[in-house]
C-alpha cells in the first residue's frame, strides 16, 4: 500500500519532468496580459457578499451598463433575496416601478405597457439582438447575468514555465477554493483601457484598445467607467477602480445568487463528513484489530 | 465460490419468502457471508465508491429532469431556472455535474488498480470485459449529459465529436445524420441525446449487476494475485468490508463535497455559461477532462480516419487485454519489469490527458505521438512479450502466508527499534 502510494507520487513527478520540455519551448500563445488576483469579500470557503457593495454595484449597472447590456435572468424581486443586495422590499417595488414593460394581450387582444413589478425581469435595453448590434457598431453587448462565470482570467502561481504553472494551478485552484477568475477578469477589463499604441492603431481601428480583453486587444465597448461618473451617497470613494470593484461584485452575485447558501451548506456538510469519517476510521480499526491483514 | 447458501432464516416472514423467492438468502450470500480475501488494500474500495456514484447520479438526475426542458430554445434557460428558482436546484445540479467527474476519477483509479494487479486475467476475463462495457456506457452518458445545458461547449463539443463518425467511408455520413437527426446539431440532436442520457444509466446499472455477479462467481482478486486457498485467507464481507468500504466512501465524499461546494465550476468550462450559438465558434474546443487522453490520441494521428480508429482502438484494445498479457503472474508486485512499464504507462496516460487539453500544435503534437505509440505498445508489444522474458519474483504460497510474512516483518522491525 505504502509502496504503491509512493510509486504513484513518483509517477506524477516523472510525468512532470517528462512533459517539461514541451512547455519549455512552447511560449504561451495567449495574450501576455498579467491579470491580478483581487481581494473579494466572497472568495474562500467562508466568503460572503458585502451588501453595501452589491447595492452600489446595482446602482452602477442601472446607471451605466444597462444602457447597452441586458440581464435577462435577474428579476427585480431578486434584489431583495437573502444572500443578495437585500434591498428593502418596498424599495424594490419603487425601483421596479420606474420601468415600463410590455404585457398582454389584454381582453381586446392588444399588447400594452405597464409599470414593472418586482416579479418582472430586468427589461432589456434593445428589442432584439439585431437592434442591439446595429446600435453598437455590429457588436452584440453580451447579457451580463452569467458573465462572471462565463469569463476567466488566467491566474495562479507563476514559475515561468507553462507546464509547471498548469500542474501547480490544477492543485492550487481547488485547494485555495479559487473561483473568482471571472470577477478578476471583469475587474481587469474595466480598469485596463489605455491609449492605443501607434503600431496597433490599424488593428484597433474605431474600436478601443484594451490589453485585458480576452479575444484580441480591440474591444467594441467604449471605456464605460470614469472617476466621479456615478454619485455614491454612502461616502465610498468615487473612483474608476472602486466602481469596477462594486459592479464586478454585483455581477458575481447575479451569476451565482446562491453563493452564500452554497458555502454555508458546504461547510456544514464537510464538518459532518469529516467527523463521520473519523468515527468510521476508529470503528474500522477496532473491527479489524482481531484480523491479521 | 459460494456453493449452497448457509443462510438460515429465523423470522417467519423471511422463512415464508425464502421458499418462494430466496432473495434474502441471495443478499446474505452476496453481501454478508460472501468471503473476501483479507488482504485487500484501499484501492479495492473504489468498486463500492463507484456504486455510490451511480446511485447519486441517478437520484440527482431524476429530480433534475423534473425541471429541465430538452429544447434548444429553452434548455439553457431551464438550467438557469434550476440554479436560481428551484429549491436546492443549485445543489442538485452541481452535485450531478461534479458527480460525473467524481465517477470518472473513481473509475480511472478502479481500472488502473485492475491493470496493476492483473485483475483481468483468467478466470476474471468476463468481469473485465463487462467493466470495459460499463466504461463505454459511462463515456457515452457523460458526453450526452454535457450537451444538455446547451452552452457553447455543449454545442461545439457535440459538433466536433459527432463529426468524427463522418471519417468512416460509406457508413460515416448516414451515422452522423442518424446521430444528429438531421443535417446539423440541432433540436433533434438535443432531444435524442436527452432520451439516451436517461436510458443509458439504467443499462449501465444492469451491466454493473452482471459485473458484480461475475466477480462473485470467481471471487475477488487481491494484491498478491494468489487465489484464495481456504477460509484462513478470507473474512466475511460483512462486517469487515462493509465498514471499510463505507469509511473509504465517506473520505471520498469529503473530496466530492469540497469540489461541489467550494469550486463547483473548476472542472467545467467557462464557455458553457454562454448559450449555444452556431454562428460563433469558440477558439479552443475541448471535451470534458475525462475524455482528454483519448482526444489527444485522436489529434496525434495526422489522418482523420486514422485518428478516429486510434481513438476507438485505444478503448477496444482493453477488450482483448486478458489474452494479450502472457505473464503467468497476476500482480505487478511480483513482476520487476512489468511494474516499471506499468508506471510509465500511468505517466503516459496522465501525459495524454494533459496534452488533450492543449492546442494541437508544435511540441504538444510530438509528445502526443510519442505517448500514443507507447499507449498501444504497452498492450500490443510489451505485455505480450514480457510474459516470455521476464523472471518474476517468487509468489507467496497463500494469502495468509503473505499476510503473516508482512506482519512478522513489521513486528520484527518494531522489536528492533
Amino acid at each position: 500500500m505504502i509502496t504503491l502510494t509512493k510509486n504513484a507520487a513518483r509517477a506524477l513527478v516523472m510525468a512532470g519532468a517528462l512533459a517539461m520540455s514541451v512547455a519549455g519551448v512552447e511560449a504561451s500563445s495567449e495574450s501576455s496580459f498579467h491579470y491580478k488576483k483581487q481581494d473579494w469579500s466572497f472568495s474562500g470557503a467562508f466568503g460572503k457578499f458585502d451588501r453595501a457593495q452589491l447595492q452600489r454595484g446595482y446602482q452602477i449597472y442601472r446607471e451605466v451598463c444597462s444602457s447597452c447590456h441586458a440581464m435577462k435572468y435577474i428579476a427585480f424581486r431578486n434584489l431583495s433575496d437573502k444572500g443578495g443586495p437585500e434591498f428593502d422590499e418596498e424599495l424594490v417595488k419603487s425601483l421596479a416601478s420606474e420601468y415600463e414593460v410590455e404585457d398582454g394581450p389584454n381582453a381586446d387582444g392588444e399588447m400594452f405597457m405597464r409599470e414593472a413589478k418586482p416579479y418582472d425581469y430586468f427589461p432589456s435595453p434593445f428589442a432584439n439582438d439585431e437592434e442591439a448590434k446595429s446600435a453598437n457598431g455590429g457588436a452584440l453587448p453580451p447579457d451580463l447575468s452569467l458573465i462572471a462565470k462565463a469569463r476567466a482570467a488566467s491566474i495562479g502561481p507563476d514559475v515561468g514555465i507553462e507546464f509547471f504553472n498548469d500542474l501547480i494551478r490544477m492543485v492550487w485552484h481547488p485547494i485555495t477554493s479559487y473561483q473568482e477568475y471571472g470577477a478578476d477578469y471583469i475587474y481587469a477589463l474595466l480598469t485596463s483601457y489605455e491609449e492605443t499604441p501607434e503600431e496597433l492603431e490599424e488593428a484597433v481601428g474605431d474600436k478601443y484598445y484594451n490589453p485585458a480583453y480576452g479575444s484580441g486587444v480591440a474591444i467594441g465597448m467604449a471605456p464605460p467607467l470614469d472617476d466621479e461618473l456615478v454619485d455614491y451617497t454612502d461616502g465610498t470613494s468615487m473612483t474608476k477602480e472602486q466602481y469596477a470593484k462594486d459592479v464586478t461584485a454585483f455581477l458575481m452575485w447575479a451569476a451565482e445568487p446562491k453563493l452564500e447558501e452554497r458555502k454555508r451548506v458546504g461547510i456544514n456538510a464537510l464538518i459532518f463528513l469529516v467527523m463521520f469519517s473519523v468515527l468510521l476510521y476508529f470503528t474500522k480499526r477496532k473491527l479489524w484489530s482481531g484480523v491479521k491483514h | 465460490m459460494s456453493g449452497h447458501s448457509t443462510f438460515e432464516p429465523q423470522n417467519g416472514f423471511v422463512k415464508w419468502m425464502e421458499r418462494r423467492l430466496p432473495i434474502f438468502g441471495f443478499v446474505h450470500g452476496s453481501f454478508v457471508a460472501y468471503p473476501v480475501p483479507k488482504n485487500l488494500n484501499y484501492f479495492w474500495t473504489f468498486g463500492a465508491i463507484l456504486a455510490i456514484c451511480l446511485v447519486a447520479q441517478i437520484l440527482t438526475g431524476v429530480v433534475l429532469v423534473m425541471h429541465y426542458a430538452p429544447n434548444t430554445a429553452i434548455a439553457f434557460d431551464s438550467v438557469e431556472h434550476i440554479m436560481r428558482d428551484v429549491n436546492w436546484g443549485w445543489m442538485l445540479r452541481y452535485m450531478h455535474a461534479n458527480g460525473a467527474s467524481m465517477f470518472f476519477i473513481a473509475v480511472y483509479i478502479h481500472i488502473f488498480r485492475g491493470l496493476y494487479y492483473g485483475s483481468y486475467k483468467a478466470p476474471r476475463e468476463v468481469v473485465w470485459i463487462l467493466g470495459v462495457v460499463i466504461f463505454l456506457l459511462m463515456m457515452a452518458t457523460g458526453f450526452m449529459g454535457y450537451v444538455l445545458p446547451w452552452g457553447q461547449m455543449s454545442f461545439w463539443g457535440a459538433t466536433v465529436i459527432t463529426n468524427l463518425f463522418s471519417a468512416f467511408p460509406i457508413i460515416g455520413d448516414p451515422i452522423v445524420e442518424l446521430l444528429w437527426g438531421g443535417f446539423a446539431v440541432d433540436n433533434a440532436t438535443l432531444n435524442r441525446f436527452f432520451s439516451l442520457h436517461y436510458l443509458l444509466p439504467f443499462m449501465l446499472a444492469a451491466v454493473v449487476g452482471l459485473h458484480i455477479w461475475a466477480f462473485h462467481v470467481v471471487g475477488n482478486n487481491n494484491p498478491t494475485g494468489v487465489e484464495v486457498k481456504d477460509s484462513q485467507d478470507t473474512v466475511p464481507f460483512t462486517p469487515y468490508y462493509t465498514v471499510k468500504d463505507i469509511f473509504a466512501a465517506v473520505v471520498f465524499l469529503v473530496f466530492f463535497a469540497w469540489m461541489m461546494f467550494m469550486v463547483p465550476n473548476f472542472m467545467g468550462h467557462p464557455d458553457n455559461y454562454i448559450p449555444a450559438d452556431p454562428m460563433v465558434t469558440p477558439p479552443h474546443i475541448v471535451p470534458e477532462w475525462y475524455f482528454l487522453p483519448f482526444y489527444a490520441i485522436l489529434r496525434a494521428i495526422p489522418d482523420k480516419l486514422g485518428g478516429v480508429l486510434a481513438m476507438f482502438g485505444a478503448i477496444l484494445v482493453l477488450f482483448v487485454l486478458p489474452w494479450l498479457d502472457t505473464s503467468k503472474v497476476r500482480s505487478m508486485s511480483y513482476r520487476p519489469l512489468g511494474k516499471q512499464f506499468f508506471w510509465i504507462f500511468v505517466i503516459v496516460c496522465l501525459g495524454l490527458g494533459y496534452l488533450g487539453g492543449k492546442p494541437a500544435e508544435g511540441g504538444y503534437i510530438l509528445w502526443a505521438r510519442i505517448f500514443t505509440v507507447y499507449y498501444f505498445a504497452y498492450f500490443l508489444v510489451i505485455l505480450p512479450v514480457l510474459g516470455f522474458i521476464e523472471k518474476p519474483k517468487p509468489v507467496p504460497a497463500s494469502i495468509n502466508e503473505a499476510v503473516l510474512a508482512k506482519h512478522s516483518a513489521v513486528v520484527g522491525a518494531d522489536s528492533k527499534a
